[in-house]
């Protein structure tokens, strides 16, 4: 069997149960009692384990397994859940989606498990080191796992007569240089046989990641008084206990019996949680199958062929004037609306997928930077485009790391100026009309004006005149001016210095626009618009001679007619007055070296399209209106870049191609 | 001993060849859709099967004239690394396999080297290789002069 036609399915499928264990995990953090929570992650971890084992990924299914164990403890109640065990939990699923992340990008999946492992394996026996001083049972039980290599190592050393050990070895308490000792006990060991593994292992004996017992494994031909002797001779050792394994000889038995057991645990359990697990699976089950995108597009392409035909179709049928083909044509028309719909619709994609991921990033900055906060998501139904929603995720991050880091005061600013210790950040996104608006705001501190614009005039962004008359909007866009940051210190959180000039940036090359509001003392809000989706748009078709182009719709306030006489010139540039605002114009058969062509003498009469950037207008100088369309974005390829004015070309229903004109470049 | 497969194609009244690995499809001369602001030998963008080809005037990047399209004109859809555009030319005559010792390399008979690859003898012609890379690499650079 080839596993690489499963590879996509389980990098797939593993994500989903990850985030869905992470926001169960989140879940639980705020209602700890709940079992039927445990339950759920549970069975995430399990399915992923048994997906992980049968991949072949033992590394990310042994990992597994053990948070497995952990989860198994949790969800039966014999231990109940601390803040430190999510901690645990949760870095042994970081450390798993590290794994997957190495899979997807042609890895592995190998990482360095052995510290999570342990603390894994401590919380399952927390009382494991004492207890192992205490009785010699416990001792022997102590859980070495042992990789293939060393398996086979001990059962050819068996065979051959020598003896296998378990030592535990304890120091005094006052012990000064810990890893020290542990060294000259490694070396008495050696003397007298083979180590195989020590438990921590030896770089963290190394780096003294031990309290003040550690056991070793290990092969001699020795008796276990020799050894007992030799050890406990090592200065600051108090009590060297050695244990003669038996069961340890055939590794592979001793694991399959206990996975056995565990898998009748697990079984049991099952039949216990039968029914709310079928609830679960009930509501889960929402039928679907995953499309790559690149087929979605070319089926957008195909459609728009298909498009194209219908309209010469139409136009056959016109002249034919034979009635059932043009009934024909008709029905064809209107499923073809029908579908062109349908096929748009299936590239929208809700926000969930990108707002999912930040409540654990929240979590975790707020633990970092000790600050109690609340995040509150809304309207992560609302629909965007799938390409869109793969860009979106950056700038959200920054932003609310923007809130959390610098918008929120600590839970003792905040008891000191009579707010409730837990901060609130909000992330809300909803539709309406063509655009999706995404709103990032927190009832911090505020903006604080003056240290905006000090810096600003300290950086040279505006000068002490300009400052005075910026409105606070002004004063706030600032932040976006590139090189700015208002913190005081770069943090980490805040991404060293790259500022939310950056967010702009990307949110304007999506074809969105992005303000700031602020109230001193009670927070600040970020104002996303992007558009429902890149590849189609509303534009106005219209007409320079003989050539069509699109002019989008989003940026066009109005459309007038001029009479010669209405234009005057201004230090040479052409202007007419609209609406008491002097407007500068645009003549497109100029900017875009239109031939002229014989019909275009009589001109009394001028069409202009009013565009807008920001408060300034242009009127673009046409000579007629065709009309206004959604057309799809189709991009010039990469032979033809860096065209001016030009942002893209669309194909129209005779199969002809117009280009799209980029109304920003004429400001 | 190895052949290399070109597409036969003729500006003027010259042969020319192209490497058959980039050429995606041969098309009939559809309508054109100008261009601004671009250099002279880019005709313009056409749409093809619902991508956008810019086409290039072969004859006038390669500084023959131009002449007027006719019947027998096409397009030859080529892709270069993840550039994908179209050579008007005269006419295409057919897929031709030339032994590699037949190639003469372009530099040896002296003229503009740049464009071409080599020239090969091919049944008592003459037939010009066009350096693909070298003519859309130019391209490039030509536009980014002129912004």
């Amino acid at each position: 069997m080839d596993l690489n036609n499963y590879l996509e399915m389980f990098i797939e499928e593993s994500k989903e149960h990850l985030q869905s264990i992470n926001d169960e995990l989140l879940k639980l953090e705020s209602d700890s009692t709940n079992t039927a929570i445990v339950n759920e992650i549970f069975r995430s971890a399990h399915t992923l384990k048994g997906m992980a084992g049968s991949m072949g990924f033992d590394d990310l299914a042994s990992l597994t397994h053990e948070m497995e164990n952990v989860l198994d403890l949790l969800r039966n109640s014999k231990l109940t859940i601390t803040s430190e065990i999510m901690d645990v939990i949760f870095k042994c699923v970081d450390l798993i989606e590290r794994m997957v992340d190495s899979i997807e990008s042609g890895g592995d999946g190998k990482e360095n498990v052995t510290e999570v492992v342990t603390q894994l394996k401590k919380i399952q026996n927390p009382n494991h080191t004492e207890l192992v001083s205490a009785s010699r049972e416990v001792a022997a039980t102590a859980e070495f796992v042992l990789d293939e290599f060393q398996a086979t190592v001990i059962s050819e050393a068996t065979k051959s007569g020598m003896n296998i050990y378990q030592i535990k070895v304890s120091l005094d308490t006052n012990c000064v240089m810990k890893s020290i000792r542990a060294y000259l006990v490694f070396q008495a060991a050696e003397e007298l046989g083979e180590l195989i593994q020590t438990i921590p292992t030896v770089e963290q004996i190394e780096e003294e990641k031990f309290e003040d017992s550690f056991t070793l494994l290990m092969l001699s031909e020795r008796s276990s008084q020799e050894i007992h002797a030799a050890l406990i001779n090592v200065s600051e050792v108090r009590e060297v206990i050695v244990d003669e394994r038996t069961g340890i000889e055939n590794p592979e038995m001793a694991n399959s019996s206990a996975t056995v057991e565990s898998e009748k645990v697990e079984s049991v359990n099952r039949q216990q949680n039968k029914e709310d697990s079928n609830v679960a699976k009930k509501k889960q089950r929402s039928k679907s199958i995953r499309v790559d995108i690149d087929k979605l597009d070319q089926l957008m392409n195909l459609f728009s062929e298909l498009i194209i035909d219908r309209g010469r179709l139409d136009q056959i049928a016109r002249k034919s004037q034979l009635s059932e083909l043009t009934e024909t044509v008709e029905h064809m028309t209107r499923i073809s609306t029908d579908l062109q719909g349908l096929i748009l619709n299936m590239r929208m994609v809700q926000v969930e997928q990108v707002f999912n991921r930040f409540p654990r990033m929240i979590r975790d900055l707020a633990k970092e930077l000790n600050k109690k906060v609340q995040l509150v998501i809304e309207g992560s139904e609302t629909e965007l485009d799938r390409t869109v929603i793969d860009e979106i995720g950056d700038p959200l991050v920054h932003l609310l790391r923007n809130a959390l880091d610098h918008g929120l005061e600590t839970a003792e600013e905040r008891a000191a100026t009579n707010k409730v210790e837990e901060g609130t950040i909000s992330l809300k996104a909803y539709q309406s009309g063509n655009h999706v608006f995404i709103e990032v705001s927190d009832d911090g501190k505020g903006i604080n004006r003056e240290k905006v614009l000090n810096k600003a005039i300290e950086r040279a962004v505006v000068s002490e005149a300009e400052a005075k008359t910026l409105t606070d909007q002004q004063v706030y866009s600032l932040l976006f001016s590139s090189g700015f940051s208002t913190a005081d210190k770069i943090s980490d959180i805040s991404g060293r210095g790259v500022g939310l000039d950056v967010v702009k940036t990307k949110i304007e090359s999506l074809g969105g626009l992005i303000t700031i509001d602020s109230t001193p003392g009670n927070g600040s809000v970020f104002h996303i618009q992007l558009p429902l989706t890149l590849s189609i748009i509303y534009a106005m078709l219209v007409k320079v001679e003989e050539e069509t182009f699109a002019i989008p719709f989003n940026s066009i306030v109005e459309i007038t007619t001029a009479d010669e006489n209405q234009v005057t010139t201004l230090q040479g540039q052409k202007v007419i007055q609209f609406r008491g605002q002097v407007v500068p114009l645009v003549f497109l058969n100029e900017v875009l070296q239109v031939p002229p062509t014989n019909a275009s003498v009589d001109k009394q009469q001028q069409f202009i399209v009013i565009v807008r950037k920001g408060n300034q207008s242009r009127g673009i100088v046409i000579d007629s209106v065709v009309g206004q369309q959604e057309i799809v974005l189709k991009s010039l390829g990469g032979y033809l870049t860096n065209l001016p004015v030009i942002s893209g070309a669309t194909i129209l229903g005779n199969g002809q191609v117009a280009l799209i004109i980029d109304s920003n470049q004429f400001f | 001993m190895e052949n290399i497969k070109v597409i036969a194609f003729s500006l003027r009244d010259e042969e020319y060849g192209l490497n058959i690995d980039y050429v995606q499809s041969i098309e009939r001369l559809s309508p054109i859709t100008r261009v601004p602001n671009v250099p002279s030998y880019v005709k313009g963008v056409i749409n093809l099967r619902g991508n956008i080809i810019p086409l290039i005037d072969l004859q006038s990047k390669l500084n023959l004239g131009q002449v007027e399209y006719s019947e027998s004109t096409r397009v030859i859809i080529v892709k270069f690394e993840e550039i994908e555009l179209g050579f008007i030319v005269d006419k295409t005559s057919n897929v031709i396999n030339i032994p590699s010792d037949a190639i003469e390399a372009a530099a040896s008979s002296g003229f503009n080297t740049d464009h071409f690859e080599g020239i090969a003898k091919y049944e008592g012609q003459l037939i010009i290789l066009v350096n693909l890379k070298e003519i859309i690499k130019t391209e490039a650079n030509e536009s980014d002069v002129e912004d």
